[in-house]
């Protein structure tokens, strides 16, 4: 299990360090923050502005609301053998204004949530073949 | 504002299921029947409006020509729109644009799909630069989106889950003798409670299916009505197809993130589409005696209570446990049955609303009538910030 080698299964949307975090972009205009990341072309109406540049997000945030997958969703998705059902939630950062959807780490089920909650960003595997392990960014209750 | 205004001449529909036909005989059925019921023939039709389904190949991305060519060509002009759910909608928006303009008088709008079977999944690929794609990958389906907004519902304004149960309950009282409808059945709320957990708090009945099935429209000038003794035709007093409005407040299928509150305040679209609505009618929501809403979960049917105003926000469970909504109360929703009775058939759902409506104003719904409705609703919401909310009015 350890030899295996992590990679992003999303490369460029997260850093996969000891304190991970998503990367997003941020209007150097108007302040307004993209996940996921864009380049150019703010989309606030009022601004207008072509230079975004690459931020980290808020690593932590409440959790605005919650539910789960009871079912294996269709393809693209990767389904382990046998399919685990896993919790979703999605937070609000409050610095960035903003709400981010994700995977809850694995072993946490919707009863061990409850709105307000602080949660944390975290990366886990999302799939695994022999040699390699894909990691997604994920949120876990604090 | 009846300048604005344009004639419901005729409608039709065919039934809601899984016949597994091909979309155009649907579509040909549902014409027919409108264009038997406004007593129009298929001739002097001057302009085909149809809505597209994108899951039945060519034919159907230009339906507008696929039904012109099956019904004869007989020299129309054809426009085909495609906005998600509200595709309907904008289709509808078209005919009553060249209608208005002088361009026609008279139109036939068309919406017909066959579905395939299961989840709604995106098309093949690797397409990491496509959020659609990428929440697939993560296993995010939009039963799940139906669950992140019902729990939030729980948690804000202490809804429960016999709250989102009496919503199916009501609602397969209303379709039960619907004979468009695909289910029609009673159910109680041990039924519901029986039935499996697909989105945590949202069980399979709690979430619709999806469905073959076709709704057309004969509109017409007011002129055009009244020349052909229609003068008392059932009316479109408006049509809401607006966007969103950045920032947003809610996160919208299929979107990982909002845009963020920063620099502007955030708003929420679907209260902004029937607000385009009344204010192009003229009317307010205690105007309002029926209404036929988008009701993709049990739970989303109350959110709409409070984006269309019918109470404040927070109060729909309240008017649901109070029976206000039900057939006999003062504003019945979804008389029709809904989505729940229903299933959706993306491009023909929001005219099916409209022929609802159509058929509650002129006082022919038979068992499921509501008793004096001389103003109906419709709202809807869709992916990619389209949506719709349509007034009609006697
Ligand atoms: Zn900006």
């Amino acid at each position: 299990m350890g030899t295996k080698t992590q990679i992003a299964a999303l490369p460029g949307w997260y850093s996969l360090d000891g304190e991970p975090h998503l990367i997003g972009s941020r209007c150097i205009a108007c302040r307004s923050y993209y996940f996921p990341k864009r380049t150019t072309a703010c989309r606030n109406p009022a601004c207008g502005s072509d230079t975004l540049e690459a931020v980290s997000l808020s690593r932590t945030g409440k959790l605005w609301s919650f539910t789960d997958a009871c079912y294996q969703p269709p393809e693209p998705f990767l389904a382990p053998d046998p399919f685990v059902p896993f919790a979703i939630a999605a937070v609000e950062l409050e610095h960035e204004r903003m709400v981010v959807l994700g995977q809850v780490v694995s072993g946490v089920d919707v009863g061990q949530l409850r709105l307000g909650m602080t949660m944390e960003l975290v990366v886990e595997p999302l799939f695994a073949d022999e040699a390699t392990e894909s990691l997604v960014w994920k949120w876990r209750p604090v | 504002m009846s300048a604005r205004e344009i004639a419901i001449l005729g409608v039709g529909m065919h039934p809601w299921g899984k016949w597994g036909r091909n979309f155009v005989e649907y579509g040909l059925v549902a014409a027919r029947a409108a264009l038997a019921d406004a007593g129009i023939d298929w001739r002097k039709i001057q302009f085909v409006s149809g809505a597209a389904t994108i899951r039945c190949g060519y034919p159907g991305y230009v339906a507008g020509a696929t039904f012109a060519q099956a019904l004869g060509w007989q020299g129309a002009q054809v426009n085909t729109s495609y906005a998600a759910c509200a595709s309907g909608s904008q289709a509808l928006a078209a005919a009553r644009s060249k209608i208005l303009s002088g361009e026609c008088e008279v139109a036939l709008v068309i919406g017909a799909d066959t579905t395939p079977k299961g989840f709604l999944a995106p098309q093949k690929g690797e397409r990491p630069d496509d959020p659609d794609w990428v929440r697939f990958r993560l296993g995010i389906t939009n039963p799940a989106y139906f669950g992140l907004y019902a729990r939030r519902r729980m948690g804000l304004y202490g809804d429960t889950q016999e709250d989102f149960a009496r919503v199916k309950v009501k609602n397969a009282d209303h379709g039960f003798s619907n004979p468009n409808a695909r289910y029609r059945k009673r159910f109680s709320m041990e039924d519901v409670a029986a039935s499996a957990m697909v989105a945590n708090p949202l069980r399979l009945m709690d979430i619709c299916a999806t469905s073959d099935g076709a709704a057309a429209l004969i509109v017409s000038s007011l002129d055009f009505a009244r020349r052909h003794g229609r003068g008392d035709a059932v009316r479109i007093a408006a049509i809401s197809t607006v966007t969103p409005t950045f920032a947003s407040e809610v996160l919208e299928m299929p979107d990982l993130a909002t845009d963020s509150a920063v620099a502007a305040a955030a708003h929420r679209f679907r209260a902004a589409l029937p607000r385009k609505a009344y204010e192009e009618a003229g009317i307010g929501p205690e105007d309002v005696h029926v209404a036929e809403v988008y009701d993709l979960s049990t739970a989303l049917e109350l959110d709409w209570y409070e984006d269309l105003q019918f109470c404040a926000r927070g109060d729909a469970a309240g008017l649901l446990r109070a029976g206000v909504t039900r057939l006999g109360g003062r504003l019945p929703v979804n008389a029709s049955g809904g989505l729940a009775c229903f299933g959706e058939a993306v491009p023909a759902q929001a005219l099916a609303q409209v022929c609802e409506l159509a058929w509650q104003l002129r006082g022919t719904a038979g068992a499921r009538q509501v008793e004096g409705a001389k103003v109906g609703i419709t709202a809807n919401q869709g992916l990619f910030g389209h949506g719709s909310s349509v007034i009609v009015k006697k």
